[in-house]
């Protein structure tokens, strides 16, 4: 740039084009300018410091004073508003990373365990005799995973939020539903029917109760990534303004003092500048690429595994569903109109048609999501297993309609080519989609994390140090009156 | 400005997609739940458009001491209803026929069967029947059929028939037919050993008490504390889809007392050593096979069925299966011999 340094000019011979106020007053000292002499009656300190102002504006230092106040104000207001609005963008998007989505994940795992869990009891007693060993262990293990799930929701849970209401009933439901589950066991050994009877009351508890709060903390969870989502996300307008504002009264100031004293570097409105600019471009880079990273994360994370999770669910309700045809024996019944006729089909099975249906749909959904190889590879395969669930169910069916029971049950739940089978690797694939997305999302949003680092501090302590240099610099200037 | 537009779409369409997602699933509860529940409110209706048609002259004079008599005579001639079930191909070549699997002893699933086989003293008396029409003790569809959903599932046509400890009552006999009777039992209170309710008398006051859907004991128990048979402070608030969920609720401590049919209530006992029948039957009840109204030839061929089996085969079931809750003694049990049979068309 032009390196035109001028001699330094004598504060008197000021040859500056003439500002818009009259300057050139001779002032040998700023402060004790001669007042006009005080008004007999007492004014109000606010109106005394207004006049001083006015007066002070009409002498070089004192508007140098008021400039540097500015200015410094200026940066410091910048600084401020930058480290506050980061911080709370920084603090959202560390509750997505740490906070809501893994909660959001705690309360799938939830339902998932207590769904799961339901259909393992019910299994258990739809192989007649005694439950297996596998069947047992699966019950047990689901019960052990929700216990441990309700731990860490209830730990991130705010009080008195409907999430912890939601914690708190299923608290309080589930060791009501595992005594149902135990006599049920108790009975069944005696082999007294009455156990079956506790079974369907637990299987009531469970669907009726304790299933729609689960649903429900699920939902509230998501919502909370959501909101943390849109708290992290938005660019901080007000923090950006001020910046260029102060940019702006940092150049205005400068060039004013170059036109006074055809000075062209004043050090410290210098560093003062830099500084501003170093926390605007920081704040806005940096924030840009947290979003990218959040949005990111979103994008390949949280959406995939929203849409795996209710496919899971859907999965875990027709498998429910399936079991419940099979115990149920066409107890209950529902209608539903077919080509424009009412017909009475079986309650379970109907439940389990429409279920399927919505794990085909979320199925597709995930692989059109799913954006790479190693996403979109378990997704296939659980669409492949879902085909073959489908099959088989049908040829179970066949079987019970035409009053087989027995056949119709080894279809379900026997061993080799039962629809079992095919359900607990629907399970296995989507667990590995799962896992897959849920890396995916914590490398973005870690990503988007780590753009945000040292922002706030860094923001509040150049702010300072810019501030410090607005008024070395004005200082400086005034200096030379003295 | 490309992360910003995708990410506005993104948040736009996840928000929308999750929401619709979670619209759908309420709007699926919302549409199932009641469509589920509408049988259960056709059968309360009694007083259904089949009332009318039918066999007018019988339902008229009907007493309810007199009921299980409403019924046709023995014959052993097909007619259309035979002929349909016997005309079923294949694999659907069966009977179907409505039952419980819950009832201890008397239709149920012995977890500790290896088999998933439905027995007891109703079970013996479906493959009786199976046997006779179709030749096969086996050739049976059995249709596990709640309380409530008995007379339903009979007009509906989901099952042939329905044999699953059914008192005759007059009010049945408007929407369905019956067999000639096949056992005698009266409504029983089932109570803990150490409960101060004696009987079904005033120690009742102030007590809950469960009965299964639809009923006998419902009924009964309804009809008997508006007319101050029993106290008023008695709560019937808790009714279940069956019996034996009416023991659940005892053990659980939700009621004090439990209405059924004392062979039911015998079954129930029989499960839990604290519980016990307090006083005497105060009814007498007879249970009979169910069928559509218009099955004329199915409940005469029934009934030809149970006049053999009541000479041969009932004896050795009772004995199998309820002797131990009801005692070895049948007589109190038996159904009148010979039946009377006064349905003429």
């Amino acid at each position: 740039m032009g390196e035109v340094r001028h001699v330094a000019n004598p504060p008197t011979t000021s040859t500056a084009p003439p500002p818009p106020t009259p300057a050139p007053v001779p002032a040998p000292t700023a402060a004790p300018v001669p007042t006009p002499a005080p008004a007999p009656a007492r004014r109000t300190a606010f109106a005394e410091g207004l006049d001083k102002a006015r007066a002070a504006a009409t002498t070089e230092p004192g508007r140098l004073r008021i400039i540097g106040a500015l200015l410094a104000l200026l940066v410091v207001a910048f600084g401020a508003v930058t480290a506050w609005q980061t911080a709370d963008r920084a603090a959202a998007a560390d509750d997505v990373l740490h906070k809501s989505q893994p909660l959001s994940t705690a309360a799938a795992d939830i339902y998932r365990s207590l769904a799961d869990a339901n259909t393992a009891a019910s299994s258990g007693f739809l192989a007649g005799g005694q439950e297996t060993a596998e069947s047992r262990q699966r019950y047990e293990e689901d019960i052990d995973r929700a216990a441990e799930y309700l731990v860490t929701a209830a730990n991130n849970a705010d009080p008195g939020s409907p999430s912890s209401e939601a914690i708190t009933k299923l608290n309080k439901l589930l060791p009501e539903y595992k005594g149902l589950v135990e006599r049920a066991r108790t009975y069944n050994r005696q082999g007294f029917p009455v156990g079956g009877a506790y079974l369907r009351y637990a299987n009531q508890k469970m669907q009726k109760e304790m299933l729609p709060a689960a649903e429900d903390l699920y939902k509230k969870e998501n919502q909370r990534l959501e909101d943390d989502y849109a708290d992290a996300t938005p660019y901080p307008w007000a923090a950006i303004a001020l910046g260029v504002l102060a940019l702006a009264g940092l150049a205005w100031a400068q060039h004013r003092n170059y036109r006074r004293t055809n000075r062209v570097l004043n050090h410290g409105l210098v560093a003062a500048t830099a500084t501003a600019t170093v926390v605007l471009l920081w704040l806005v880079i940096g924030h840009s690429v947290a979003r990218a990273g959040l949005n990111d994360s979103y994008e390949h994370g949280v959406r995939s595994l929203n849409v795996l999770h209710d496919a899971r669910i859907a999965s875990l309700k027709a498998r429910g569903n399936e079991n419940l045809t099979l115990v149920a024996r066409g107890a209950e019944t529902t209608k539903v109109t077919a080509d424009g006729k009412e017909v009475t089909v079986d309650k379970y099975d109907h439940e389990f048609t429409s279920e399927m249906a919505t794990l085909g749909k979320g199925l597709a959904q995930a692989a059109k999501l799913a954006d790479d190889k190693a996403g979109e590879q378990p997704v296939t395969s659980a669409e492949s297993n879902m085909a073959e669930w489908k099959k088989r169910h049908t040829a179970a069916r066949g079987q019970d309609d035409n009053g087989n029971y027995e056949q119709a049950l080894a279809l379900v739940i026997g061993g080799k080519g039962a629809t079992g089978e095919c359900f607990d690797s629907v399970e296995t694939n989507l667990e590995n989609a799962l896992a897959h997305e849920q890396t995916e999302f914590r490398q973005a949003a870690g990503d988007g994390l780590d753009a945000m680092t040292g922002l706030t501090v860094g923001a509040a302590v150049l702010a300072v140090l810019g501030a410090a240099g607005a008024v070395l610099g004005i200082g400086r200037r005034l200096s030379e009156y003295r | 400005m490309r992360a910003r537009r995708v990410r506005a779409g993104l948040k736009g369409w996840g928000g929308v997609g999750a929401m619709a997602a979670f619209c759908a699933l309420a709007l699926a509860f919302v549409l199932l739940l009641p469509r589920t529940q509408s049988p259960d409110d056709g059968s309360a209706g009694l007083d259904g458009p089949g009332v009318a048609e039918g066999h007018q002259a019988a339902d008229a004079a009907c007493k309810d001491k007199d009921a299980e008599k409403l019924t046709l005579s023995p014959s052993a001639a097909d007619g259309d209803t035979i002929a349909a079930i016997k005309a079923r191909q294949g694999e659907k070549r069966k009977l179907i026929v409505g039952v419980d699997q819950n009832s201890y002893r008397w239709g149920y699933r012995d977890p500790n069967n290896t088999t998933a086989a439905l027995e007891g003293f109703d079970i013996d008396l479906v493959h009786r029947i199976a046997e006779d029409i179709l030749g096969d003790p086996d050739a049976v569809q059995f249709k596990a059929i709640p309380t409530n959903q008995r007379i339903p599932a009979i007009q509906e046509g989901r099952v042939d028939m329905i044999v699953r400890t059914m008192t005759i009552t007059c009010d049945r006999l408007s929407d369905v037919a019956f067999s000639a009777p096949y056992f005698k039992t009266g409504q029983q209170l089932l109570a803990p050993k150490s409960s101060k309710i004696k009987g079904y008398d005033a120690t009742l006051a102030d007590t809950k008490v469960c009965t299964a859907a639809s009923s006998t004991a419902n009924t009964r128990l309804t009809e008997d504390r508006d007319a101050g048979r029993i106290p008023k402070s008695v709560n019937l608030d808790t009714v279940v889809p069956n019996q034996l969920d009416c023991l659940v609720r005892l053990q659980l401590g939700e009621v004090d007392a439990v209405v059924t049919d004392g062979a039911l209530a015998a079954s129930q006992a029989a499960q839990d050593p604290t519980v016990e029948l307090k006083g005497d039957p105060f009814t007498t009840e007879y249970y009979g096979v169910a069928m559509n109204k218009d099955a004329d030839d199915l409940v005469r061929r029934v009934n030809r069925i149970l006049v053999e089996y009541r000479a041969s085969g009932w004896q050795a079931s009772y004995d199998t299966w309820l002797s131990a809750t009801l005692g070895t003694d049948a007589t109190t049990s038996k159904p009148p011999t010979p039946a009377q049979y006064l349905r003429e068309s």
